[in-house]
């Protein structure tokens, strides 16, 4: 590697490393008392760190799910049937982008209250469901585009039609064909999504949720250490997810010809970092 | 009777009309071929058969049942696609076995079956692999096999070759033709070279813009274009612009030079006609200083291309035509560039059409 290739990476792993290190450092101080694990141990005592972790990963699970499910078909359809309209559906999957959150979360409550009946209004629109809708939303514009990025790669006219031509349903070509080659966009997606909704704060905390973000910061508005040793937990679970769906993708690879993962990763990064509802 | 039929099968895009009544029908086991330039409606046509692309009027008739508004996965055709239209995530074996599982074939009679058509293919060692480990003719093999495993009604093949190496191509559509005759499957190819129609096919059906021009057997279409188009399309061939001077004996006049064809007996003479002659059909003779018998067009040779077995010619005549003639190689030496020679053809080699 040339010398600027190592300056830049150093600069670049300096910038990400730093603040994290410092964090460590500041979440192991225990005041005049030296270095200790006080401060985790504070955290992990506390029955609202694992109320709301589990909660966020609750809604996590959920949105991730709906997503999916409402996605994939979608964006197969679109490519195969409907490739003139592919230009609007990405701009609509861009919407959550240009309305803040405030704006989503009070219309979002506004459309629904306007026609709900009341089982509606128990069962949903003020239950934790609403918050999933909400994320569903809030992923689109990164579930859409690590989608298409990966049915890009994937002749999936050719294929649909080899897999009707040989009798399949359409149901059966798409979880038997056209899914195990979507393997790592779809993994992707899940990721993105994943952690998105636990990083999410401003919606949670207009509609009143005790979610993990919103743990975070109320324990950081109060407790410095504290706040400082939660914030290492969660860039740790953070990775760990990252792991875990990476792996996922890894296992799939020997089958094919190009990691696709790693490019719709890349592609998202940019776009993550301007998520406006991430804490 | 007639196993695969098409009615006056119609599509149009937008204003673009890519079928404008196209009618065929096939015996059982005949393998014919749909050959044309692309854009002329040939993949259009076969869509159409495999139940892709709906035709705006027509129907498509296999074994007597109209399929016209059938679902694809309803039609019991097996296709073979241009290229990579494996599925990346199985293997080779899994591949074939897609259209089984469908079928609900149970496992023992389905493996059987499986190996039964890799082997057919020439793949019995490549079962295992993965599309991304298998050359792109390998590919093709596995997808031949994929379709035919399901027992279709018909196969069709969507330029299954032009993806390949020239060397591959060739072993590659004799494969295609001994599995075809093995098995007697009707069979449907499309293609845009006309070697490889001419070379597999029991009939060829050459399409242009959107209808079919000629349908015949290959020596019938390479030996006796019915169209101007297809005698432009099909090999090389002289065309040479001439008026009928003798419709009694058979002859023509080239441009001044009166020459015996006679397949212009019976027209009125002073028509204007076209005159197709094959390169292959040319016998020259070189001239050297001496006066030229009658009957032969006087030219120079402007242009030699060794093609192997033979070299062509290009000879720029004195009255003013250009022709191309293909002679042994081993003989060519006498036809330098810039050699006076004389251009004859045996009266019945060559085709007339109108104008």
């Amino acid at each position: 590697m040339p010398i600027s290739g190592i300056v830049v990476l150093t600069i670049g792993a300096l910038y990400f490393l730093v603040p994290v290190a410092s964090t460590v450092k500041f979440s192991l101080e225990q005041g005049h008392a030296g270095f200790g694990f006080q401060a985790y141990r504070q955290i992990l005592d506390d029955p609202q760190f694992r109320h709301t972790l589990w909660f966020s990963v609750q809604l996590a699970l959920e949105t991730t799910v709906v997503t999916m499910a409402l996605m994939v078909p979608t964006v197969y359809w679109v490519h195969l049937r409907l490739p003139k309209i592919r230009p609007v559906v990405e701009a609509i999957t861009i919407l959550p982008f240009v309305v803040p959150p405030i704006v989503l979360v009070v219309g979002l409550f506004d459309f629904f209250k306007s026609f709900s009946p009341d089982w509606l209004l128990q069962d949903f629109v003020f239950s934790s469901k609403f918050l999933v809708a909400a994320y569903v939303v809030l992923s689109l514009p990164f579930v859409y585009r690590a989608l298409d990025a990966g049915i890009r790669a994937v002749d999936i006219q050719t294929l649909t039609e080899a897999a009707e031509s040989l009798g399949a349903s359409r149901t059966r070509t798409l979880f038997r064909v056209i899914l195990p080659n979507l393997r790592e966009a779809v993994l992707a997606a899940c990721l993105l999504t994943f952690v998105i909704v636990l990083g999410e704060f401003t919606i949670a905390s207009i509609a009143l949720y005790q979610t993990f973000p919103v743990y975070i910061t109320t324990i950081g508005s109060a407790q410095a250490y504290p706040a400082a040793a939660l914030t290492v937990i969660s860039v740790g679970l953070t990775f760990v997810a990252a792991a875990v769906f990476l792996v996922l993708g890894r296992m799939g690879l020997r089958k094919r010809r190009q990691p696709v993962l790693g490019a719709a990763m890349t592609g998202m990064a940019g776009a993550a970092s301007t998520n406006p509802g991430g804490a | 009777m007639p196993y695969l039929e098409l009615h006056d099968l119609r599509k149009q895009f937008g204003s673009f009309t890519a079928l404008g009544g196209v009618s065929l029908s096939l015996e059982e086991g005949e393998f014919l071929s749909l050959l044309g330039p692309s854009g002329c409606g040939k993949t259009t046509a076969l869509r159409i058969i495999a139940g892709f692309l709906q035709p705006d009027s027509g129907r498509v008739v296999i074994g007597g049942e109209d399929m016209t508004s059938h679902a694809p996965n309803r039609r019991d055709i097996g296709m073979v696609f241009q290229a990579y239209s494996l599925f990346p995530n199985m293997t080779a074996a899994q591949n074939v076995a897609f259209g089984l599982k469908v079928r609900k074939w149970p496992g023992a009679k389905r493996d059987a079956r499986v190996s039964e058509l890799l082997e057919i293919v020439g793949l019995s060692h490549a079962v295992d692999r993965y599309p991304h480990q298998l050359s792109g003719g390998m590919q093709q093999r596995v997808a031949l096999a994929r379709a035919l495993a399901i027992e279709p009604r018909v196969l069709l093949l969507d330029e299954p070759l032009s993806a390949l190496d020239a060397l591959v191509r060739v072993q590659l559509r004799e494969e295609i033709r001994r599995v075809q005759t093995q098995l007697g499957i009707t069979t449907v190819y499309v293609t845009h070279d006309q070697e490889e129609a001419l070379s597999v096919s029991d009939r060829v059906a050459v399409v242009y813009s959107g209808g079919i021009e000629q349908l015949g057997t290959p020596a019938e279409i390479y030996g006796a274009p019915s169209t101007r188009f297809v005698a432009e399309f099909i090999g090389t061939m002289n065309r040479l612009e001439s008026r009928v001077a003798d419709s009694e004996a058979g002859a023509v006049d080239i441009n001044g030079t009166i020459v015996p064809v006679d397949a212009v007996r019976g027209r009125p003479a002073g028509q204007d006609v076209l005159v197709l002659l094959r390169p292959e059909a040319i016998a020259l003779e070189t001239l050297n200083g001496k006066p030229p018998a009658p009957g032969g067009i006087v030219g120079e040779v402007t242009a030699q291309s060794f093609l192997g077995a033979v070299t062509r010619l290009k000879i720029a005549a004195e009255n003013g035509s250009e022709l191309i003639a293909n002679v042994p190689s081993t003989g060519a030496t006498a036809y330098s560039v810039s050699q006076r020679v004389v251009v004859r053809f045996p009266a019945d080699s060559a085709r007339v059409l109108d104008v």
